[in-house]
Order: structure tokens, then C-alpha cells, then sequence
């Protein structure tokens, strides 16, 4: 596997898009958010512009606080900016937890049906709709097991799936699989990355491991903490099927996360 | 590459397959396992009430008090049988059950809107909650005299006292089941696109579930007791017999055998409510939600 090539851009403050034809699928324009106003304290995201496109994979690589989640949360509309704007011309978005954010009173099933209900599906399609996205995430005749009855990554794929039933377009995904044990999220990155292509998903998914980072994403965005601010991209385009242990994943992986350690130790000084 | 990793996405779903075998319980759910578990959880307390019953029979045997104070089990329970012969027993069991019920009812209905509200509003939460816990440290007896004063010697001064004494818990409890909701799930909610009423038909109540029993089976618990108290002491004629009218009739007539049987049908009646009700429901809703492990 000696073909592989691994392009990366000049760092850049202002992260954007490759003069690209596809429509924006998530732009956030100058986006400040701050949780505490009192002096001294910097906002926890500041200036922060991004366009992604319809389509892509974007992963966002950060230290621990750097305001990942909050990205997501406005992006999912769960938090507003204190200024700036963010559009989403996409379509929905459906927010994925690290936690299985599954109800547990609830069956698999219920589950996803839930999301149909709330989400105005007429109820005669649910029956065959439910059936679809588990067949879609291979849990088929699993929709009525408990959601204790299932694992981990069992877990993560229903709650995929029920993201799936909210019929959205964009899945905004937060650490979704730093619970998982290795061959376990090994898969479940196989799953996603399927998903990706059938399903035809833009997704930005937010990790602290840089290797997940490179062997899912497009695009590779590294923020800075305090403010959180954009500090550098990678375009990635490694050829033919992309494993956790693919030899281009892993040069890529040491560079930036040469990179990230650099970001945190910053901050020591 | 000399290391055999999964490459197509054949070897992937064969993976797949095999992780979730492994992570699917390996049925220990078997019914002669949950007999066994269930005549181990009978057993003890049967026990238990054996020794009591010896104790009681050592003590009377022994003469430590005269017999029209410590009466012998065995009378006990020939007066417990008498009463069940002649029907009284029933008949009192039946009132008693019956005023409980309804108290308990009207208790239900206030104690969850007042339980609701006082998550929903702060102000009120501020200014009700420390009351409402105070009320539920209360016995509930006190307000006996003061329901005699306002509704006389009837059901309605038996109702006030059972209803006085089983709110504030199921208030309470609700409160409680509401406030242990993981913050995760309201905004999941809000996620699927529930808002407003459906964001608490559909996540706030049955995530508070668990802790909305417990009040409820606490809130049994003070109404039965509640009515005993009020029953030994608001007595009229025009009023149907319940237990604890049975039990001062016992005291006034000197039936030491009959105030021990009323006591034991108390006890009895409360601990069936609770066996045969409350418990199989709690056990239910926490298997569910996988929060009961391998205990029965
Ligand atoms: N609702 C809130 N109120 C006040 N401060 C908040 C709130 N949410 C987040 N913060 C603060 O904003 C900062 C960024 O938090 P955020 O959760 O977005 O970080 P993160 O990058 O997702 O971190 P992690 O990698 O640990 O998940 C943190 O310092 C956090 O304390
Ligand atoms: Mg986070």
C-alpha cells in the first residue's frame, strides 16, 4: 500500500472549503460564544467561520474544554451564539451523544419509533421504517430487546439509527464511540463510513483520537482552547479503503498530533 | 501488511456478528432459576415470624405478665378465625380498604400536581418544598382533632387525614423522580422535536418514573397507617365498622385476644397491598430499565 499519498494545506486561521461546486451544507459566520461574561475570561469559541459542505465527513480534533460540544449544540440549535450566525440550508440535524443517549424504558424499536412519532412520520409507515434502519445498522429482529440487553456498540448504532429516523440530513456526532472498546469502534467506524456513502450524510464528528479522526474524515479540523478558534485543516485523501492500521492513517495521525500536543502545550506557558 | 486485519466489508460484518453474539446475555433468566431465587426470598421471613411466634408463646408460657395482658397466640388466632367466620373481619377489612382507597386516589391526583409544580416553578419550589417535606414528617394523627372540629365524626374527617398524610410523599416523590432525570434526556427530547406537553408525556414521566413509584408506595404507606389512626378514634355509629374500630371496640370490651387478631389483620392487609401490589410494580419497572441486576 506504498500508493497512498497524504495532502495537507498550510495552516490556516480561517478554515474553508476547497473551491468545491457542492452546496453548503453548515455555515457558521464569525461565531462567538460566551458562557461567562465576567473579565478576563476569554469566550469559549471566538470568530469562528466555517462552511462544510453537503456531503462531506468533517472531523474536529480539540483538547478537552475546547468547545467541541458547544459547536455542536449550536449547530443543533440546542444553544444560541451570543453573536455571529450559523445557517444550516442542509436539511435536519440529529445530534449524537457519547453516552448511548437511548431511553431505557423504551425497547430498540420504541426507540427509533419515538423519533418517527415526534418527528410527524403518519404511523403506518413506522412499522416498515423501523425494520429498514435496523436492517440498515444490522440489527434486524433486535428492535425488541432492551436497551440494557444491549452493548455498547449495539447501543451506538440504534441511536444511529434513531438519528437516522429523525430523517436528517446532517448528523452532528459528539464522541460517539470514546466508550467503545478498539475492534469494537473499528467496526462501527466501517458502519458509519457505509452509512456515510448509502445514506448520503454530511456529518461532523467530533473526537479526541486523532487516528479516528483520520481514518473517517474528508477534513480534518484541529481547534485551539480558550478561545476555541480554528488553528489548522488537513484535506484528506488517502486512496483505496482506509483502516485504523492503514500506513497513510498513521503518518497522517503522528503529524497532527505532533500538531495538537503543540496546541496544548501552548497553553502551559 | 503481515497482520490479518479485516479488510472488506464482508470480513467487517462477520466481526460484527460475532461482537454482538458474545455481548448478548447467555440466558440466565431461566425459570427454575427465578423459582429458586423466589423461595429464597420467602423462606426468611416466614422464619422470622416463626421465632416471633416462639418468643411470644415463651413469654406467656413463662407468665411474665397475667393472661388478660399478654394473652397466648393460640387465642389470638382463635379470635382471628371467629372473625373471619362470623364475617366481620371482612366487613371491616372491606370499609377499612375502601376509605384507604379513595384517600389514597385523591392523594394520587393532588400530590402529582403538586409534585409537578413544584419542579416546574422555582418560586414555588422555593416557597412549598421545605413545607411539603415538613408536612410529610408530621404524623398525620395531629390533624385528627382538627378534622373532627371541621368535618364532624364522618368519612370526610377519615378522608382529610388519610389525604393529609399521603400527599406530601407522593408529592415528593415525584419531585424527586423528576429532579434525578439524567439532564441528557430532556435535551435528547428536544432533540427528537418534543416540546412542551409531549416533552413531558413522552420523556419527563417516564423518566420519573422510578422515583414516582417509590413516592406512590411511600404515600400507601402513610394512608393506611393515617386511616388507622383517624378510625381508632372517629367512631359513630352511622359509620360502617373498619379496622381500627374494630381494634378500640377490642380495647373497650377488655378482648385482649381480639385487640392482637385486629393488629395482625392490620399488619396483614398492608403487607398484602404491598406484596401483591406496589412491589410487583416497582420490580417491573426497574427490570426494565435493567436496574434490578439478578435480584428478584
Ligand atoms: N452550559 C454551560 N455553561 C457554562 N459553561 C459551559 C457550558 N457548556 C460548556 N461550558 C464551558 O465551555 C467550555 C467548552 O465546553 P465544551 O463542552 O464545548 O468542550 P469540549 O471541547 O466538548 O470538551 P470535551 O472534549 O471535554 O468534551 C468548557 O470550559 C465548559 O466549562
Ligand atoms: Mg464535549
Amino acid at each position: 500500500m506504498s500508493d497512498q499519498t497524504v495532502a495537507t494545506t498550510e495552516p490556516r486561521v480561517t478554515v474553508d472549503l476547497p473551491p468545491d461546486v457542492r452546496p453548503v451544507a453548515v455555515q457558521l459566520e464569525r461565531v462567538t460564544k460566551v458562557f461567562n461574561d465576567a473579565p478576563g475570561v476569554p469566550p469559549v469559541l471566538q470568530d469562528l467561520s466555517l462552511r462544510v459542505a453537503s456531503g462531506e465527513f468533517v472531523c474536529l480534533l480539540g483538547a478537552s474544554g475546547c468547545g467541541k460540544s458547544t459547536l455542536l449544540n449550536l449547530v443543533a440549535g440546542l444553544e444560541s451564539p451570543t453573536s455571529g450566525s450559523i445557517e444550516v440550508p442542509g436539511g435536519r440535524t440529529a445530534l449524537m451523544f457519547q453516552e448511548s443517549a437511548l431511553f431505557p424504558w423504551l425497547t430498540a424499536g420504541k426507540n427509533i419509533e419515538l423519533a418517527l412519532r415526534l418527528g410527524g412520520v403518519p404511523r403506518a409507515e413506522w412499522k416498515p421504517e423501523i425494520a429498514r434502519l435496523l436492517e440498515l445498522v444490522h440489527l434486524s429482529g433486535q428492535g425488541d430487546k432492551r436497551v440494557h440487553e444491549l452493548s455498547g456498540g449495539m447501543r451506538q448504532r440504534v441511536a444511529l439509527a434513531r438519528a437516522l429516523a429523525q430523517r436528517a440530513r446532517i448528523l452532528l456526532m459528539d464522541e460517539p464511540f470514546a466508550a467503545l472498546d478498539a475492534i469494537t469502534r473499528d467496526v462501527l467506524h466501517e458502519e458509519l463510513h457505509r452509512i456515510w456513502q448509502e445514506a448520503d450524510l454530511t456529518v461532523i464528528f467530533v473526537t479526541h483520537n486523532v487516528r479516528e479522526a483520520v481514518r473517517l474524515g474528508q477534513r480534518v479540523l484541529l481547534m485551539s482552547s480558550r478561545p476555541g478558534m480554528f488553528v489548522r485543516q488537513w484535506q484528506i485523501d488517502i486512496e483505496g479503503p482506509r483502516r485504523i492500521e492503514s500506513p497513510g492513517v498513521s503518518a497522517l495521525s503522528a503529524e497532527i498530533t505532533e500538531d495538537l500536543r503543540r496546541e496544548i502545550r501552548r497553553h502551559g506557558r | 501488511m503481515a497482520v490479518n486485519t479485516p479488510t472488506s466489508r464482508d470480513d467487517f460484518a462477520d466481526l460484527e456478528a460475532g461482537l454482538d453474539a458474545l455481548d448478548s446475555p447467555v440466558g440466565p433468566n431461566d425459570r427454575k432459576a427465578a423459582a429458586r431465587r423466589m423461595l429464597n426470598s420467602v423462606w426468611p421471613p416466614i422464619l422470622a415470624i416463626i421465632v416471633l411466634i416462639a418468643f411470644w408463646w415463651a413469654a406467656y408460657a413463662l407468665k411474665l405478665k397475667p393472661e388478660y395482658v399478654l394473652p397466648s397466640p393460640a387465642s389470638a388466632w382463635d379470635s382471628f378465625v371467629a372473625g373471619l367466620e362470623s364475617g366481620a373481619t371482612q366487613k371491616a377489612v372491606f370499609n377499612s380498604l375502601q376509605r384507604a382507597f379513595v384517600g389514597f386516589a385523591i392523594s394520587v391526583v393532588i400530590g402529582t400536581i403538586i409534585g409537578l409544580a413544584l419542579t416546574k416553578f422555582a418560586f414555588f419550589r422555593r416557597g412549598f418544598g421545605p413545607l411539603i417535606t415538613g408536612l410529610q414528617i408530621l404524623p398525620s394523627v395531629a390533624w385528627v382533632p382538627a378534622a373532627i372540629i371541621w368535618f364532624g365524626l364522618s368519612n370526610e374527617a377519615m378522608l382529610f387525614v388519610v389525604i393529609m398524610g399521603a400527599t406530601p410523599s407522593i408529592a415528593n416523590g415525584i419531585k424527586s423522580g423528576v429532579d434525578q432525570i439524567p439532564p441528557l434526556y430532556p435535551r435528547v427530547g428536544t432533540m427528537l422535536g418534543a416540546r412542551g406537553l409531549n416533552q413531558i408525556r413522552y420523556v419527563i414521566l417516564p423518566a420519573s418514573l422510578p422515583g414516582y413509584l417509590s413516592g406512590l408506595r411511600q404515600g400507601w404507606a402513610f394512608a393506611w397507617r393515617s386511616l388507622m389512626a383517624a378510625e381508632l378514634i372517629v367512631f359513630s355509629p352511622a359509620l360502617g365498622l373498619g379496622l381500627g374500630q374494630v381494634l378500640d371496640q377490642n380495647r373497650t370490651l377488655g378482648d385482649m385476644p381480639g385487640v392482637m387478631a385486629t393488629i395482625i389483620s392490620i399488619l396483614f392487609v398492608g403487607i398484602l397491598v404491598e406484596l401483591c401490589f406496589f412491589a410487583p410494580l416497582e420490580r417491573r419497572v426497574l427490570r426494565q430499565r435493567g436496574l434490578l441486576g439478578d435480584k428478584l
